[in-house]
């Protein structure tokens, strides 16, 4: 019973940071499961699974329309994100996890480097003035209604290739190592595309449900997923995560983004270290 | 004149069936969750009641084994139907938003999102197998 709580408990707060911060909840629910829980790793792998997707669901839900995330963008990306799961899954034991660790965690670490250059420098720049010939051939360019901040803001989309590569590369990373669902989309959306961050995190929140049920299946049936873990913890992210859907549209993009560095840090240094065979 | 007045009121016909198509998928997402969380809750109150999942704690889950879980009400089963369900909500999601894009007349972005699923659906098929 104890453990049931626990679960709708962690499941609550990690729908909530998982919605705002467009991240699939591994980094709360992992550690807990194995470290406080002493839960094995291939059920909290299993459990993870399923919470990158109730967090997406959730968030889905939480608006009839959703006037932030880039339906375009995501469907487009998604080619790249699904192909790199399933090539990913396919590599697993062929290919060495260590340079994956070593380039991911450097591309976290220098977007999140990115994003402290962006807190500094104050307002954004959304409107280029030669507008990225991909972007407007793909329709990609758009603009959200920012609640926080009562106003329409128009924005363009840059450096496709770059993103859709980064996308490419995450997919096969989660598909491989089943890290970093979310942290890589909205690196992909915010720093090497330059979407605003309320766009980037739902728009990575859409994507990463889709990426991880192109895997799920796997873990489905190979017995990694536990109901009694994974059900009271999807049910308190579908929760959790609809409640933080509607809470990041009336935050200020500054917030979001003063959260979203450390843990980025974080994620970079512990995938970095990874690669070293350290573990933090 | 006559002609802009027709091509405004055209556009603004689309743009309103747009907005009407946009509130019906996001109704049919939500009640696509909410059947998978309900699915979840019976399941994990009739392991309340039951006291047991009534499936293997470990090794390989199958198909059959699940559905004839389901037939005796036996509540690890319908707690793994309702996860089922739930992994298949992003799916429904790529497939409304192909409508989506068909009743904007986006040709382009009606084939992008078919390819996605196709992807996804052959990406299932492997995970199965």
């Amino acid at each position: 019973m104890t453990q049931v709580i626990i679960m709708l408990a962690v499941g609550l707060i990690a729908g909530i940071a998982g919605a705002i911060l467009g991240l699939g909840g591994g980094i709360i629910i992992t550690p807990v499961l194995t470290l406080a829980m002493g839960i094995n790793i291939k059920y909290a792998i299993g459990a993870s699974i399923i919470a990158v997707i109730a967090t997406s669901s959730g968030a889905t839900i939480a608006y009839l329309r959703d006037n932030v995330l880039n339906l375009r963008v995501a469907m487009f990306l998604e080619i790249f994100t699904t192909i790199g799961a399933i090539l990913g899954a396919i590599l697993n034991g062929i290919l060495s996890p260590v340079v994956l660790y070593l380039i991911f965690g450097l591309l976290l670490i220098y977007s999140g480097y990115n994003m402290i250059r962006k807190l500094r420098a104050g307002s954004e720049i959304l409107q280029r003035v030669h507008p990225d010939p991909i972007a407007e051939k793909l329709e990609l360019n758009s603009s959200y209604y920012d609640k926080a901040a009562d106003k329409t803001v128009d924005y363009q989309v840059e450096h496709v290739p770059a993103g859709a590569a980064v996308m490419f590369g995450a997919g096969i990373a989660s598909g491989l190592l089943g890290i970093g669902s979310g942290a890589f989309k909205v690196m992909a959306l915010d720093t090497f595309m330059k979407m605003p961050l309320k766009p980037s995190t739902s728009t990575s929140n859409l994507m990463m449900g889709v990426t991880a049920a192109a895997s799920a299946t796997v873990y489905f049936f190979n017995g990694s997923i536990q109901p009694l873990i994974a059900v009271p913890l999807a049910l308190g992210i579908l929760v959790g995560a609809t409640m933080g859907s509607r809470i990041m549209q009336i935050l200020p993009s500054r917030w979001i983004r003063i959260i979203f560095v450390p843990i980025i840090f974080y994620i970079g240094l512990q995938m970095f270290l990874k690669g070293f065979g350290v573990n933090i | 004149m006559d002609n802009k007045d027709a091509k405004n009121a055209e556009e603004e016909k689309i743009s309103k069936e747009m907005a009407q198509v946009e509130i019906m998928i996001g109704q049919i997402l939500r009640i696509g969750v909410i059947i998978s969380a309900v699915i979840m809750l019976i399941g994990f109150i009739a392991y309340g009641i039951q006291g047991s999942t009534g499936l293997p704690s470990h090794g390989a889950v199958t198909i059959t084994a699940i559905a004839t879980g389901l037939l005796s009400f036996k509540s690890g089963s319908v707690m793994m139907l309702g996860l089922f369900c739930l992994i298949l909500t992003p799916v429904l999601r790529v497939v409304v938003s192909i409508y989506a894009f068909y009743v904007e007349k986006d040709s382009l972005y009606v084939w992008i999102t078919s390819a996605v699923l196709v992807i996804l659906l052959f990406a299932l098929f492997i995970g199965h197998s």
